[in-house]
């Protein structure tokens, strides 16, 4: 059953090994943004402090944004998509390798920068470990989210404006739950519950999104 | 209805035109389809809706006397697609395409490199598919179909880019599949000399 999901995922890792380029693009995206930043509001400690969890989640969002409209759209111009539907491996699953291997190669490098980009902002120790777990946490749910969307647009020239603006809202919790989450850490407030919903968030994408992204492509594919 | 796989009443619209209507046809072990029609006349429409992937306005598509939407992944296990875009990822070598779909279906017991050498492509071996002519890469998607143990094979435009021994390749792989009590579906424009029973759709 996950061999198909292990196979998929295993194939776009080895591509985008061959392919750094691709790969590095969000990330320079998120780092730029957050190191131009406090460049640009001021040095003071106080600003930054505050600013600092809002900036890094926004510029996360829009990291994974940038990154999910070649989700499926090599496949599909290559006609690897139309063998995948054809595949006697369920497509949830594919969806799924598809899903994880995105995830592998744009959220979890973000995830592993954050505590170099927090430092920037005077961000705490405590908060630098929740901010790490909310966008390890939030990028799933991102990147799981991202893949319906990706996949309802993947016949459409230009379609990334109309990806945004499709997942946008579903998207929404996901980044006032992690930026929240992070503020209250730094002011040394509980923020657990902001976790758990994360959390919760993420098993429910987890769970849901395949059958939505595998329903998406078919009809895309018509 | 007793055959393995036969279409009942198919009807296609596609915007203002009808494409087809009222389409059946019915195709058992040793025999091809051979899909026959002008530009633009729904060949590779009727092919996807064959392998699943188009819902039709009208009619069914039976593997086994079962609609195949109700036996999608069971129908998918037999059957190969050798489509329009060869499907195959032009960063990757023949080796690392080839070994991916061996791992999403089931493979027969058929040698690679023997395959390879009949294909007269072992020495791309170890080559980025991008690097090679779009006769080659079609040779590729050849050795994927062969590799692969199915009883159905798809197969639309399967000449385009070869070369005149790969024409006469392919009609010689179509035919041995046949006779093995394969079964074919071939959608194409031009005459095809070949010595099994074949069930010609003209759309």
């Amino acid at each position: 059953m996950f061999a198909g999901l292990l196979a998929v995922a295993r194939r776009d890792l080895l591509l985008a090994w061959k392919r750094p380029g691709d790969v590095l693009n969000p990330l320079f995206f998120f780092a730029m943004v957050c190191t131009l930043f406090p460049l640009a509001v001021g040095p003071s400690p106080e600003q930054l402090t505050f600013s600092g969890p809002g900036v890094l989640w926004v510029a996360a969002l829009l990291a994974t944004l940038l990154s999910l409209n070649t989700l499926f759209m090599s496949d599909h111009e290559d006609g690897s998509l139309d063998q995948l539907l054809v595949s006697p491996q369920p497509l949830p699953v594919l969806a799924l390798g598809k899903t994880l291997a995105h995830w592998l190669i744009s959220g979890l490098p973000l995830v592993l920068i954050s505590p170099l980009l927090a430092m920037t902002y005077r961000m705490p120790g405590d908060a630098m470990g929740v901010l790490m777990l909310t966008l390890f946490l939030g990028t799933i749910c991102l990147s799981l989210l991202g893949s319906i969307g990706a996949a309802l647009t993947v016949g459409l020239h230009r379609g990334t404006a109309l990806l945004s603006l499709l997942i946008l809202p579903l998207a929404m919790p996901v980044l006032l739950l992690g930026a929240n989450t992070v503020s209250l850490a730094a002011g040394n407030e509980v923020y657990a519950t902001g976790i758990w919903a994360l959390g919760a968030y993420a098993v429910g994408a987890i769970s849901l999104a395949p059958y939505a992204t595998a329903a998406a492509l078919r009809i895309s594919n018509e | 209805m007793t055959a393995k796989l036969s279409g009942k009443d198919l009807t296609l619209i596609r915007g203002e035109s009808c494409l087809f209507k009222g389409l059946g046809f019915a195709l058992n072990p040793g025999e091809l389809l051979l899909l026959e029609g002008r530009n633009g006349s729904g060949k590779t429409s009727l092919m996807r809706a064959i392998a699943g992937m188009l819902s039709l306005e009208k009619g069914e598509i039976y593997w086994n006397d079962i609609p195949v939407n109700r036996q999608r992944q069971e129908f998918h296990g037999a059957l190969v697609w050798l489509a329009h875009r060869t499907g195959l990822k032009g960063d990757l070598n023949l080796v690392e395409n080839l070994r991916f779909e061996a791992s999403l279906r089931p493979q027969g017991n058929v040698d690679l490199a023997a395959v390879c050498d009949r294909l007269a492509i072992a020495r791309l071996k170890r080559l980025p598919l991008r690097s090679l002519s779009a006769g080659q890469q079609r040779r590729v998607a050849l050795a994927r179909m062969l590799l692969a143990d199915v009883p159905l094979w798809l197969m639309d435009e399967p000449f385009t880019n070869l070369d005149r021994e790969g024409r006469k390749l392919v009609m010689e792989l179509t035919e041995e599949h046949l006779l093995k009590g394969g079964m074919c579906v071939m959608a194409a424009h031009q005459d095809i000399e070949i010595n099994v029973p074949v069930v010609r759709v003209g759309l």
